[in-house]
């Protein structure tokens, strides 16, 4: 046999655990014969020995701290992000209510031109609804982003978005005891929640009148 | 241990950064001592040690959960040591055969460093030149000897952490299972 090539590539195989019987036997046979092969395995061994007793070298003591430090400080909005898909829910009910307000935002800021309901015999000058002195207007007034001076009479409600009503001045025409007349009811809205629930009532009306 | 280290990981990827640091702790000596093994001094072994556990870290979305994390960070340890070693200058290779002639190679240039096995023993802690013949191995023999002796990881495992095939590993590790013996048969 052919100590130095063969038995040696039997010795790595069996520091492999990947020997099998037969070839064991032969290992072991030939080193019973065989000194200079009974001398190389027994170095091998005892060389895997002295590796695992070299010295153990542990961190420095701060080492764990040192990473932490120097790990990236996670952005803020990764948080958000993280955050928002381990509550699915909630994330669903933020999309709904940011896409809600902003219908409503836009809604209510859109119109900023006058809109005054359409009805005769007003008169109409920049963002200011005049009713006339000795006119009638029939049915509900709506005026929306402007000013509304009554000197005639209304004959139902007023509702006003965004508007105000403008007492003329009374001049010369003190003796009248009063510049207009409203049969109905008088309504302003300014805020964007009384809109809403002026909205909102406009809907359950509707939907109440049929 | 496993076990916790899985939950700990999990954690991690949610953006618990503090369970990061129980992951560190645990692994910080062997990771540590590696990386000491791979390029020999405690300067360059934190470095890249402390590189390792951030690269881990920052690419903890790609590690596939199925797979042993341990695996996983001595892989990214054993990669950036090893380009470290390869950024050193000036970079000699002793086997290296020399231009111009035929057969000789770098090591018929140094002088004979031949210690007398006594003076050794007596002179140097022996932990501590086993560890500098260890560390006088050439990288890729260096690695596998520690993986298997060291950290005793299997050869399957050594064959995933440095990704080259199982029949490399085991020619590798003969390789320097027996360089390793010449080396040290006089101790």
């Amino acid at each position: 046999m052919n100590c130095n090539n063969k038995s040696i590539e039997l010795m790595h195989k069996y520091l492999d655990g990947d020997l099998s019987k037969g070839e064991e036997t032969t290992l072991r046979m030939h080193l019973e014969e065989c000194e200079a092969c009974q001398k190389h395995f027994h170095e091998l061994k005892r060389t895997i020995t002295l590796i695992q007793s070299a010295e153990h070298i542990s961190a420095p003591a701060d080492f764990t701290s040192a990473v932490m430090k120097k790990l990236p400080t996670e952005k803020k909005s990764m948080k958000y992000t993280r955050w928002l898909k381990a509550h699915p829910v909630v994330t669903a009910a933020a999309i709904f209510f940011i896409f809600m307000m902003s219908g409503v935002f836009s809604m209510y800021n859109q119109n900023s031109e006058l809109v005054v309901s359409k009805q005769e015999n007003l008169i109409i000058q920049g963002d200011t609804v005049t009713v006339p002195e000795d006119v009638t207007v029939e049915g509900d007034l709506l005026v929306k982003n402007g000013k509304l001076i009554i000197k005639g009479t209304v004959d139902g409600n007023v509702t006003l978005i965004n508007s105000k009503l403008i007492d003329e001045p009374i001049q010369s025409e003190g003796l009248m005891a009063s510049v207009g007349e409203v049969n109905g009811e008088l309504e302003t809205v300014d805020q964007v929640f009384e809109w809403i629930w002026y909205k909102l009532k406009d809907l359950f009306e509707g939907v109440f009148a049929f | 241990m496993d076990q916790i280290i899985r939950e700990k990981i999990k954690q991690v990827k949610k953006g618990d950064q503090s369970a990061f640091e129980d992951v560190v702790s645990f692994f910080q000596n062997k990771i540590y001592q590696h990386c000491f093994r791979m390029l020999g001094n405690a300067h360059e072994a934190e470095d890249m040690a402390q590189e390792a556990f951030i690269r881990a870290y920052v690419n903890i979305h790609s590690f596939d959960d199925n797979r042993k994390f341990s695996t996983w960070l001595y892989r990214i340890a054993t990669n950036l040591t090893i380009d470290r070693i390869r950024k050193r200058k000036p970079d000699y290779f002793l086997d290296a055969e020399i231009k111009g002639t035929e057969g000789l190679d770098m090591y018929s240039q140094l002088a004979s460093k031949e210690r007398l096995p006594d003076e050794e023993v007596e002179s140097i802690d022996l932990q501590r030149y086993i560890h500098q013949e260890i560390s006088e191995l050439p990288p890729k023999y260096r690695s596998i000897i520690m993986l298997r002796y060291l950290e005793e990881f299997s050869l399957q495992e050594i064959s995933d952490i440095l990704d080259i095939p199982l029949g490399t590993v085991k020619t590798r590790i003969h390789r320097g299972r027996e360089a390793l013996r010449k080396r040290l048969r006089h101790v």
